[in-house]
């Protein structure tokens, strides 16, 4: 067995997926949660205005800086809940690429606005 | 041969980051398909997993800098509203578009969609690089999970590229100029 062979089977196939499960759902969430607060600060004025966190870039700032902290923030959350365990992992996969797609699908503008 | 500050901006922020992640993106896809598979032929060495977490870190190093240049550096000279009786709109890239039917939609559809879109690359790319940080070679161990990540990655290329192909038309259609002019080379006299 060579140096390269045995330092792969000692890399453990017992590490739970719970970590990477978490990180992935996290990542669909955040990427839906920006196209939500960007749909949102587009049709509400108060939050329009609630959004400007940087003048000259204006709501866009405020809708990429909250939709950025709401990711990590349920990322962390979840991390901690599920960093030790076992989880459904594909059924949470196919959750998170669906939140994913609807986040890049919501960010058209002919689809935003429709709502 | 010259360029002004705010192209020179333009062009760290698309052609530097953007373009690089891009390509950096394709070769992140093809390693992980190919040597994190659990049918793959060998697994993966130490020294394999030793240069795609430093590859991964690149990626995102990359997409942040593309997306932060490009909303805190570029955009706001892109909107940057023209003073009331402005007569030239050429220094208000935005205004300049919008100005046109046979030009608007650049704005209300490729700005519109970039400045959103592009965000879900840096989520994408550092949700990658934090699992493989994780899991290294045992994420062929996990398939749904390396598939996942894959899925992600995937999304996060065609994401940048729709960010890529709109700011490379709306920079010729409507170019971000200002600034210091910087001389690059000095060409003859005609």
């Amino acid at each position: 067995m060579s140096r390269d062979e045995a330092s792969a089977a000692a890399v453990s196939t017992n590490v739970p997926n719970g970590s990477g499960a978490a990180a992935v759902l996290a990542a669909g969430i955040g990427a839906l949660a920006l196209a939500v607060i960007a749909i949102a600060a587009d049709r509400i004025a108060w939050m329009k205005s609630a959004m400007v966190f940087y003048k000259p870039t204006g709501p866009l700032s405020g809708v990429t800086t909250s939709a950025i902290f709401l990711w990590l923030v349920v990322w962390a959350v979840l991390e901690s809940r599920w960093r030790k365990k076992e989880v459904a992992m594909r059924r949470i996969g196919i959750v998170a690429f669906a939140l994913l797609a609807l986040g890049l699908l919501l960010t058209f503008p002919p689809v935003a606005d429709l709502f | 041969m010259e360029i002004t500050a705010r192209g020179l901006w333009t062009m760290i922020h698309g052609m530097g980051f953007g373009a690089l992640y891009l390509l950096a993106c394709s070769g992140a896809m093809v390693e992980l398909w190919r040597r994190y598979s659990p049918s793959a032929q060998t697994a993966a060495a130490a020294a394999d997993e030793r240069f795609l977490r430093i590859y991964l870190g690149v990626i995102v190093a990359l997409s942040w800098m593309a997306v932060l240049t490009g909303t805190y550096i570029v955009y706001p000279w892109y909107r940057a509203a023209a003073p009331p009786g402005t007569a030239g709109l050429a220094a208000f890239p935005q205004r300049l578009l919008l100005s046109s039917p046979s030009t608007s939609a650049w704005h209300s559809i490729g700005m519109e969609w970039k400045e959103h879109v592009a965000w879900l690359v840096p989520v994408s790319t550092t949700m990658t690089a934090a699992v493989f940080f994780r899991y290294g070679r045992s994420l062929r161990n996990h398939p749904p999970l390396r598939n996942a990540v894959l899925g992600f990655l995937a999304v996060s290329f065609l994401a940048g590229g729709i960010a890529g192909f709109f700011g490379a038309m709306l920079n010729k259609n409507a170019p971000v100029r200002g600034g210091a002019t910087i001389r690059i080379v000095q060409g003859e006299e005609p």
